[in-house]
């Protein structure tokens, strides 16, 4: 179980990696003749067994959004062209739509692989940052004891009780609402951490708090070990199976928030792709009824989330959904 | 007892207290105000009638201070987009998010446990299933499952897609209304406890496990009790402390997963009305909503506590005067 996990976020890594080569279109190309297009259908028999190839597909019905096969002219892909794995020239007869095509006609596919590096690396910059305050904060609560540790505490708990998505929604409010992307991904991460970290900082106390006590430390300030010495060499590595099974709480979550976020509209601007504004353009569902690939981001979160928590079950502890 | 609920009231009045005002203040700081609302060709007069009804010509601590004054007599000020008391408003979207919490919270509790001490007690086929179904549905966040949810709704018109009554509600009359809201209900109330049912079901099963280790129930075996007793009267009990420590948690995870499925299926509740609020910068809206979701988490935090003093007669002792 836990290795169909450990697969299935390698996977996940290696394609959000290798995005630009994989996409068979650039993320943001709009096709005009392909609005709402399903996804083309790869043939492997015209006749007899062939090499891969496509059929053009034309619009035969504008007002129904209908497309049909241009089966007179087969095309084949074109593998190792243009620096991408595959691809299908649009003067041939193209583009080749995996997951078929959004409402400018751009290439859900491509789009979905580019958005992971997007949601992805927020998630995984928002859990570092969340793991970097809360280690820190916890570790001073937890070494420093009496009035400090009080103090702390009382506001970790307190940051704790608060529903995340209600403060990041407020934070994210009370900026501007219109940001180039760059910015956008600077806030969103600060703010995750932000959120992050009092689930993190309550353990790592716990854990110093106790620590501290061990034969090992008292040793270490024996000889002359400054606190912050003890403190980063001694104490906080002894967190470290504690702050890996955060991580993989606070992951998932953060992929949420960004998607939730970007899909009330105030995430990410719609020219940027990610998990949520993809999402976004699929909220309109009398017209995803007739265009289901749309939803293909949804499959895309579930498959990361399903890794991570497979992981998690894998390795004897529960996973539970932090909200939201 | 009495000091308990004492402490746990002053914790709720603080809670709303510094929710609300933190809320206040972040609004009136953030750039732009309300009267942005009124478009571009709004006169100079307009904007600054409409600033002084909100207060904003003042400075943030003076605006504060009047709001705390007429807050505690239960006058929340009015609402820009809607032109109305904010008390009415926020009461209304409580009241319709409190009825979608409340039977995903009950719909949760129902399939999640059962199917918990199920898994939890035995090994097998059945047990295996419901644990992979729980990890799919713990790996669908309330976003994904009401975008499916509304999708199939949508597809095969099972239920009506989103919304809390038809387009014709107003006509129906008392009971009629009531069984049009509860034809919507499924959906949102679905989205939303799926995943909380799947977290009960994995601690409960977890923690059954745990339980059925531990000596005392071999002792009750040994007694000749039969294993349905043992596993329903003595193991359950004990296996219920998690639980009912998640349950004052769960209360958060509802409030925050009720603001997407509202969102989502459009239900008139209060992350819709949050939401709105801050967009527009309706301040005293947005301090209201902030308060009455502080006076939720309060509400939650106190079931919490309670709850977990009925399972574990130590945490009753302790909290004895």
């Amino acid at each position: 179980m836990k290795r169909a996990g450990l697969w299935l976020l390698a996977a996940a890594v290696l394609v959000t990696i290798a995005a630009p080569w994989l996409a068979p279109n650039p993320p943001d190309r709009r096709h005009p003749g392909s609005l709402y297009a399903p996804p083309t259908t790869v043939h492997l028999f015209d006749g007899g067994p062939r090499v891969p190839f496509i059929y053009p597909q034309r619009l035969v019905n504008p007002l129904e959004r209908r497309f049909e096969e241009d089966t007179s002219q087969p095309v084949s892909l074109r593998w190792f062209t243009e620096g991408r794995l595959v691809t299908v020239y649009e003067a041939d007869g193209g583009p080749l739509l995996l997951l078929g095509a959004d409402s400018l006609g751009r290439d859900t596919f491509s789009r979905l692989l580019y958005s992971a590096r997007t949601s992805l690396g927020l998630a995984l910059i928002g859990t570092l940052g969340a793991l970097l305050v809360g280690a820190f904060v916890g570790g001073l609560a937890g070494y420093a004891g009496g009035a400090i540790d009080h103090a702390l505490s009382r506001f970790t708990d307190f940051v704790l009780v608060l529903p995340a998505i209600y403060v990041a929604l407020a934070l994210r409010a009370a900026m501007p609402l219109v940001l180039p992307p760059a910015t956008v991904f600077v806030l969103l991460a600060s703010i995750f951490a932000l959120l992050g970290w009092p689930i993190v900082a309550r353990g790592v106390r716990a854990i110093v708090a106790s620590e501290r006590e061990r034969e090992y430390v008292t040793a270490g300030r024996a000889l002359g070990a400054t606190p912050w010495r003890l403190l980063t060499r001694h104490l906080l590595p002894a967190t470290a199976g504690y702050l890996a099974a955060q991580a993989t709480l606070l992951l998932p979550a953060f992929i949420m928030a960004e998607a939730t976020l970007s899909y009330v509209g105030l995430g990410f601007p719609d020219t940027v792709p990610t998990w949520g504004t993809m999402l976004q353009q699929a909220s309109n569902i009398s017209l995803v009824v007739d265009a289901p690939w749309m939803l293909a981001p949804a499959g895309a979160i579930f498959l990361v989330v399903l890794g991570v928590n497979l992981v998690v079950q894998g390795a004897g502890r529960t996973p539970v959904q932090l909200e939201p | 007892m009495i000091r308990f609920l004492a402490q746990r009231l002053t914790f709720a009045l603080l809670l709303v207290l510094v929710v609300s005002s933190t809320a206040l203040f972040l609004t009136r700081l953030a750039p732009g105000d309300v009267t942005a609302q009124l478009g571009p060709f709004a006169s100079a007069t307009e904007i600054a009638s409409t600033r002084a009804r909100f207060d904003l010509d003042r400075s943030p601590g003076a605006q504060w201070a009047t709001w705390l004054a007429r807050t505690v007599r239960f006058d929340f000020g009015d609402s820009f987009l809607y032109n109305r008391p904010v008390r009415g408003l926020v009461l209304s979207a409580a009241v319709n998010t409190a009825v979608l919490a409340v039977a995903a919270l009950a719909l949760a509790t129902l399939v999640g446990i059962p199917l918990g001490v199920f898994s939890g007690s035995r090994s097998g086929a059945g047990a295996a299933v419901i644990r992979a179904m729980s990890l799919v549905c713990l790996s669908v966040p309330p976003l994904l499952t009401s975008l499916l949810l509304l999708f199939i709704a949508a597809s095969t018109r099972w239920f009506p897609a989103g919304g809390m009554t038809s387009a014709d509600a107003t006509t129906l009359g008392g009971s009629a209304w009531i069984a049009d809201v509860a034809t919507h209900l499924p959906l949102p109330v679905l989205a939303l406890a799926l995943p909380i049912a799947a977290t009960f079901e994995r601690l409960q099963s977890q923690s059954m496990t745990e339980a059925l280790h531990q000596p005392f129930t071999h002792a009750a075996l040994a007694r000749g009790l039969s294993a349905r007793d043992v596993i329903l009267r003595h193991a359950w009990r004990v296996s219920l402390r998690p639980i009912c420590g998640v349950y004052g948690l769960a209360i958060g995870a509802l409030l925050s997963g009720s603001f997407v499925v509202e969102f989502v299926t459009a239900w008139p509740g209060l992350g819709r009305l949050m939401y709105e609020a801050l967009r527009a910068r309706d301040i005293y809206l947005v301090a209201g909503c902030a308060a009455m979701g502080g006076l939720f988490l309060a509400i939650g935090s106190v079931i919490g506590d309670l709850l977990l003093a009925a399972a574990d007669p130590r945490v009753r002792e302790r909290q004895a005067p």
